[in-house]
């Protein structure tokens, strides 16, 4: 059953050749001027203002966490619905005490506003 | 499974996990990390795993990594000007990796020794790792494993928004 | 083993340069629409003699030689080999999600039954899921790689945009496999050619209004387009995380952005609105339900359903850029609000509803 995946491997090769001809023709065509002031980074005109880095929000953490959080569920959710309508309703019951304990689980943070000002 | 093909895998595995450990900048490090965990899916596929090698990609490489990702570049982590370790601690490495790789070597070479007793040689059953088969299995025989996975999961995110929320006195 | 290699090369190239090929075309539709929709010509400069080829000459030739031949700029200090790698890595995903969405039923050639879908994966839809969260690296990669603060706050922002909806997109894609009760698009593709009390076609919108609008907005904000393009932010990060791009690299991002639009619209088509079924059409032919049928030769039926699937996937391309010029942009709490506060509960409810609908009808 591995040959189905012989055509993915071959997407990857002819996608793969695709990326690399437009860089390595970019590299070819294009003019190499490189001044002082063109490698600065851009601020729209002002002169660049150090990189300072300043405290980045623990937000994204946080919403990086949750992500894999439902992504797990996303993803026990996945053969369940494939084959739910052989399981019935114990199924059904299994999948929900799932669900609810991740319901809970998105509930709280919820309440502790964790998923405002983002 | 053609050896050929398991060969080239296993060295690009080989090379993009000694990148992990290797190269300088945190970033590629981590990128390194994406590559190898993509490989070990297409060595899922291998053996049949489809429906494990699938959710190897959507969850470890496509989720877990991202979070490494955020963290390096938040934290904005360079890479590490100390270079190498002292000599103790390289010595103690070297020696623990070989005792490693003994010990896998025993283990390939007469895996009943070790007391595996169903080896590794013969044909899956047809339908193996499909995911109907894998759908049948968790909600029935590890019904209970996949029930406290989602209590895990939220001591995961309740431990998270605890950490994040703190107020830093 | 080698003539399959070369069937998968064949239609692996075919789909590539379609996609190609239309996310040059959207770039133009992208420009004359807006132009329309907002009362003025566009752009109407480019030519060959006179010959405007109907914008043919602006998006597929102008518009990429000026791409290719401008200077590839590169900022000091940044990490050249991950600022290279990032349009790469954002451009690689989208494109090979292609290789499972099917744009035919089979095609008979001697006595080898052609699958037109290049990779016929039992498992298709978490390929694409897969894609999807791959496709995150390209973005957060590019906002890192530029060495520019503002750039890196759109890249960390555009990813955590994505990842957002990428739950609300999976959870909605898992009401349609509890419909279908498979992960094959082709499977799922075919069964919706029944027809539901001997006449209407059993499209999956039909099955699922709910999931088909989740999709689409999860859809629209996976691909970062208005009004969810905060982290490219046109008017306030100058490019957002592409802003340090130039030349090829600028246009490979731009490319992403269409490509995607083409990835969402044949998603779209192939769980929602039927793939490559043309109403009525079987494969040896038409069955109108009052009993009259038209027996066709199996190249026409299979040209049909392949133009079936291109007129359904251009259509949901229009309507996205639609969107992009008909409404305006959510600011960026207010877009993760409506992803994690709306999509995702809304989208467990849809599940929830299905599968006791689903299992009282059963039992």
């Amino acid at each position: 059953m591995a040959e189905q995946y012989l055509p993915v491997l071959v997407t990857f090769v002819v996608v793969g050749g695709l990326v690399g001809a437009f860089v390595g023709l970019g590299r070819l065509l294009g003019p190499r001027n490189l001044t002082k002031v063109k490698a600065e980074p851009f601020e729209c005109g002002n002169p660049p203002s150090g990189s300072a880095w300043g405290r980045f929000s623990v937000k994204f953490y946080m919403t990086a966490i949750l992500f894999i959080v439902f992504d797990v569920e996303v993803v026990f959710l996945y053969p369940w619905a494939v084959m739910f309508r052989r399981l019935g309703w114990y199924g059904f019951a299994e999948m929900m005490v799932f669900v609810a304990i991740l319901g809970l689980a998105l509930l709280y943070v919820w309440r502790k506003g964790a998923l405002e000002w983002d | 499974m053609n050896p050929l093909l398991f060969g080239i895998l296993a060295l690009l595995m080989i090379a993009s996990a000694l990148g992990v450990v290797l190269l300088h900048s945190p970033v590629r490090s981590a990128l390194s990390l994406v590559m190898t965990l993509f490989l070990l899916a297409v060595t899922f596929l291998f053996l049949d795993a489809y429906l494990v090698a699938a959710l190897q990609v959507v969850v470890y490489a496509g989720a877990i990594m991202v979070l490494f990702l955020f963290v390096i570049m938040l934290l904005n982590l360079q890479a590490d000007p100390q270079g190498m370790a002292k000599v103790g601690v390289r010595f103690a490495a070297v020696l623990l990796a070989s005792l490693f790789l003994l010990a896998a070597v025993r283990f390939f070479v007469a895996p009943a020794a070790l007391g595996s007793g169903t080896g590794m040689g013969g044909t899956p059953p047809a339908g193996f790792g499909s995911v109907e088969a894998v759908a049948e299995r968790l909600f029935t025989h590890s019904l209970f494993a996949f029930e406290v996975t989602s209590v895990l999961l939220l001591v995961a995110i309740i431990g998270a928004v605890v950490l994040a929320k703190r107020k830093l006195v | 083993m080698w003539i399959e290699v070369l069937i998968a090369l064949i239609k692996a190239s075919a789909i590539v340069g379609m996609i190609v090929g239309l996310a040059g075309m959207l770039g133009w539709v992208e420009r004359k629409g807006s132009a329309l929709i907002q009362d003025r010509i566009g752009a109407n400069r480019a030519s060959i003699f006179g010959f405007a080829g109907a914008g043919l000459i602006n998006t597929m030739m102008a518009d990429p030689l000026k791409f290719f031949t401008k200077e590839d700029i590169v900022p000091a200090r940044v990490d050249r080999l991950l600022h290279t790698l990032a349009p790469c890595v954002a451009m690689f995903p989208v494109l090979a999600t292609f290789a499972v969405i099917p744009f035919g039923d089979v095609l008979q050639v001697g006595e080898r039954s052609i699958n037109l879908q290049v990779a016929p994966l039992n498992i298709g839809i978490l390929y694409v899921l897969a894609m999807a969260g791959l496709a995150v690296y390209g973005v957060v990669l590019a906002g890192w790689a530029s060495n520019d603060r503002l750039s890196l706050l759109g890249g960390i922002r555009g990813s955590a945009q994505m990842i957002s909806y990428e739950v609300g997109m999976g959870l909605s894609i898992v009401a349609m496999v509890m419909t279908y009760g498979t992960l094959d698009l082709q499977a799922m593709v075919r069964a919706q050619g029944h027809l539901i009390g001997g006449w209407l076609p059993a499209w999956g919108v039909l099955y699922q209004p709910l999931a088909f609008l989740i999709f689409l907005c999860a859809g629209i904000a996976e691909s970062k387009r208005v009004p969810f393009d905060l982290p490219e932010g046109e008017s306030e990060l100058v490019s957002g995380y592409f802003t340090e791009y130039s030349g090829i690299k600028y246009l490979m991002f731009f490319m992403t952005d269409f490509i995607e639009i083409a990835v969402i619209a044949g998603l779209i088509t192939t769980m929602f609105f039927g793939g490559w079924q043309v109403p009525y059409l079987m494969r040896d032919g038409f069955h109108f339900p009052g009993g009259a049928a038209v027996l066709l030769p199996q190249v026409i039926v299979a040209v049909l359903q392949i133009g079936s699937f291109m007129v359904k996937v251009f259509f949901f391309c229009w309507f996205q850029i639609m969107i992009r010029w008909t409404l305006p942009r959510l600011r960026y709490d207010t877009l993760m609000r409506l992803g994690w506060k709306g999509l995702l509960p809304a989208a467990l409810l849809n599940i929830l509803a299905t599968a006791v609908i689903a299992l009282a009808v059963q039992g």
